[in-house]
């Protein structure tokens, strides 16, 4: 790069311009609040790591060490709540999402600026008071189940309220994507000219709408049961335990695709440009994301299948369990059928995608273990449903945010990683996350429970691989932030269009003007025409 | 006015809905008591939705919005039914 | 059925969409107290049958009553903004208020009527999910008041038009949801038994 290219590129920081702190606190720019959820929710991810590695550090020793007990089951219940609610559930759709459906879909901003700023600071309240409830500080699991969550003395209520207001931002969030993905498409960008990405966000943006309110009143009825004394999950009073798990686990399913299905968005853009070929199978993977979705609200009872639900119930939810996973599959077959003969390259954003779909792969089929009524009497709440929701939640959902995050780097920020600080993480990540959880998988069925501070000696060795593997796993992602922190300072300046790709995002300069485009774009193209032999899709 | 003229007549109709309500709770009709009551509180709320919030008038989309969350809720009820009365 | 060109009376598509997203996660936040209630009734019918007859179905139908007609002023309201009609839309708004005023007056009655006769949340579970189910609902009432009443000043200021009232428009939505909800709660709660 000469001098002159690189002195000019860094007097255009485009939405970046503007400084200070009112720029940022009260901005409408959906780039600028996307860039606040990446800060706050990686924030979130890093001490729950911390809180992590904490637990594994304790789970070197079959008894007594470090700690006490109480205070384990506080840290997995912190570490699971913040994961989950601060973290997971937020990253993708309010930072990358936010970032990128209006470019996207060739607009300027969502429907309702003002509303997603205020979803934004609501997401900060929550954040504030969920904190505060560690003046007292809850041991129940980050499923908080009743009776306990009723009767423990730890600052349930306030957990409740704050839990409650970041519930309202992703809410707000979700119906915000919805009417902007319904009205605000470039012309010529009718439905099937959508990324994949897009589709992937509606159908979560359905499912945070739709789901995220059932929680809601869980939380308002908790905090009822602890204030007013109502009784509907009390046995004593002639309420109803499993009432609360209905309500908990209707949220709290659909919830994971959620957290899956943007990341699914973002491997469907990743693997076609980085296999120069056109995506397989475009509309099936469009309407599989919204039968994830739908499906998805018919399967919560299969969290209850030991807790006492009626076997009749129990045997309906384990068979519609199974039709989820048939999207869901048809989704890999596609990925794995465009990169077939695709001129593929193995940059980060690539590297992240396939190993979504190799963790992916092995979470989702150890789903059906656990959705089978037989045999989840035998692994539920063991190590086997632990390393489950582990290859799915970071083998998916965090191989995909990393994956966005590599991709997508160069366009927010206007500066390209190092590959070299990138790949090595990658392979600390890989290494460590595999070493830390796969030997969880033997530790459940060999019998190990969950959320147990003390076990019995001879799960000690695969504990200790466990956690041994963590630490690889912490370096890594360490690294990782190290390259991006670096990289914002000092990394090559990027051109506009680093990957070649073919999403109207890469049509605008790294990083984009406030308005996103100079002038809005007309659509008249596929976004996958990648490689030679398209022209029967570019008539499209 | 004429374009308040089909609001007074809904809100007529509504207001006869109630007493007729009202006054069937007054009678024992056993297990039809709660059928009569809801399908009068059901035929109440489509009055409302159909004209008071211009349903009657709307796109099709906003009509999918309006009806589609009645299948979400649809499903918690019956799910949860479901366990409680075969436990 | 109209053309998706809609005119310029209304508020805009993208408003529509938006509050009826909204009004389905009210919807489903509403559901799970429906849920509720569903599962107790059916495992303790005597219970409901007994203590619904506690609470004072008149008190209740005039409720109803007040609801139904506030949803006939907010609606009478609108058509009237559309018609640039100031003066009859702030007379709607003022009146839908005072109906919502009123239903919270009687409400608060009811509820003192209840206390007095040392009927409470933690009672037993019919007046459980009666207290939530009018409380949460009545929240709803008073935050619609709010609303209104910012709504009120700015039609003073001669904010609204033919070609502006969004937001009278998408506050009328919000209001008849919040009357549904009392369409369903009187019978389940008064007259059920």
């Amino acid at each position: 790069m000469s001098n002159e290219g690189i002195a000019s590129t860094l007097s255009d920081r485009g939405y970046l311009t503007e400084k200070g702190f009112h720029s940022w606190a009260f901005t409408l720019d959906h780039k600028r609040i996307g860039i606040m959820y990446i800060v706050t929710t990686l924030a979130f991810f890093l001490l729950g790591g911390l809180l992590a590695m904490l637990l594994r550090l304790k789970l070197l020793i079959p008894g007594p060490a470090f700690f006490s007990d109480h205070t384990y089951n506080v840290l997995f219940t912190m570490h699971g709540a913040m994961m989950i609610f601060l973290f997971i559930i937020p990253a993708i759709p309010s930072s990358l999402g936010n970032f990128f459906i209006p470019l996207l879909i060739g607009c300027r901003d969502v429907a309702f600026p003002r509303l997603n700023l205020f979803s934004y600071w609501i997401f900060v309240a929550g954040i504030l008071v969920t904190i505060g409830s560690l003046v007292s500080p809850m041991d129940t699991g980050w499923t908080f189940y009743t009776p306990y969550s009723a009767q423990t003395a730890a600052a349930v209520t306030t957990l409740c309220f704050g839990l409650f207001l970041v519930g309202m931002s992703s809410i707000l969030t979700g119906l915000n994507f919805i009417v902007t993905i319904h009205t605000m498409r470039a012309p010529g960008m009718n439905w099937y000219r959508l990324p994949l990405f897009i589709w992937g966000m509606y159908a979560t943006s359905v499912i945070q709408v739709l789901s995220t309110p059932v929680i809601g009143i869980t939380f308002i009825l908790l905090a009822a049961e602890r204030l007013f004394g109502v009784g509907f999950f009390d046995p004593a009073k002639g309420g109803d335990p499993l009432l609360f798990q209905h309500f908990f686990w209707f949220y709290s399913h659909p919830v994971v695709y959620v957290m899956i299905l943007p990341a699914m968005g973002i491997v469907s853009e990743v693997i076609p440009v980085f296999a120069r070929k056109p995506i397989f199978g475009y509309k099936a993977i469009a309407f599989s994301a919204l039968a994830i979705a739908f499906i998805g609200f018919l399967v919560w009872g299969h969290h209850m299948f030991v807790s006492g639900m009626s076997t009749v119930s129990g045997i309906i939810f384990s068979f519609l369990t199974f039709f989820v996973a048939v999207p869901t599959g048809i989704k890999i077959f596609n990925w794995i059928a465009t990169l077939y003969r695709g001129s593929i390259t193995f940059e980060s954003p690539m590297l992240y995608a396939l190993t979504f779909i190799f963790l992916f792969i092995i979470g989702g089929l150890t789903g059906l273990f656990l959705g089978s009524l037989a045999t989840d009497v035998h692994v539920h709440d063991t190590y086997f449903l632990v390393a489950h929701f582990h290859y799915t939640m970071m083998g998916g959902t965090v191989m995909g945010l990393f994956a966005g995050l590599h991709y997508w780097f160069p366009k927010m920020t206007g500066r390209m990683l190092n590959e070299g600080w990138a790949r090595s993480a990658w392979w600390l990540i890989v290494t460590g996350f595999n070493v830390t959880f796969f030997p969880m998988f033997i530790l459940g069925v060999q019998g190990m429970p969950r959320r147990y501070a003390e076990y019995p000696a001879k799960y000690q060795p695969l504990n200790i691989v466990a956690t041994v593997g963590s630490w690889f796993l912490a370096i890594g992602v360490l690294i990782m932030f190290a390259n991006f922190i670096r990289s914002l300072r000092s990394g090559d300046i990027a051109p506009d269009n680093p990957w070649q790709g073919l999403t109207l995002e890469w049509s605008t300069s790294s990083p984009p003007p406030e308005e996103n485009f100079h002038e809005i774009p007309t659509v008249s193209d596929w976004p996958y025409s990648y490689g030679k032999n398209t022209r029967s899709e570019r008539a499209k | 006015m004429a374009a308040y003229r089909i609001y007074l007549i809904v809100w007529g109709v509504l207001l006869v809905l109630t007493a007729v309500t009202v006054a069937v709770s007054f009678l024992n009709l056993g297990l039809w008591n709660a059928t009569v009551a809801l399908s009068i509180a059901s035929l109440k709320a489509a009055l409302v939705a159909l004209y008071f919030m211009h349903l009657r008038h709307e796109i099709k989309l906003v009509l999918g919005f309006a009806i589609f969350p009645f299948l979400i809720l649809g499903l918690i009820i019956i799910g949860t039914l479901i366990d409680a009365l075969y436990r | 059925m109209p053309s998706k060109h809609e005119s310029h009376k209304g508020a805009p598509v993208s408003a529509r969409l938006g509050i009826w997203a909204f009004l389905a996660t009210e919807l489903l936040l509403f559901g799970g107290l429906f849920t509720a209630y569903a599962e107790f009734r059916l495992a303790h019918p005597d219970l409901f049958h007994l203590e619904h007859l506690e609470l004072n179905r008149l008190m209740g139908a005039l409720n109803t009553v007040l609801l139904l007609t506030s949803s006939l002023t907010m609606a009478i309201g609108i058509a009237a903004i559309r018609q640039g009609r100031q003066r009859v839309l702030k007379v709607c708004l003022a009146l839908t208020l005072a109906l919502a005023g009123g239903f919270l007056f009687i409400k608060y009655l009811e509820w003192s009527e209840d206390f007095s006769h040392g009927l409470f949340p933690a009672t037993n579970l019919f007046f459980g999910l009666y207290f939530m189910m009018t409380g949460l609902h009545g929240i709803h009432v008073l935050v619609g008041m709010a609303v209104m009443a910012w709504l009120l000043v700015r039609a003073r200021q001669g904010a609204f038009s033919p070609e502006y009232s969004t937001p009278v428009e998408i506050t009328g939505l919000y209001w008849h949801f919040v009357d549904l909800v009392w369409i369903y709660l009187f019978p389940l709660l008064y007259l059920v038994g």
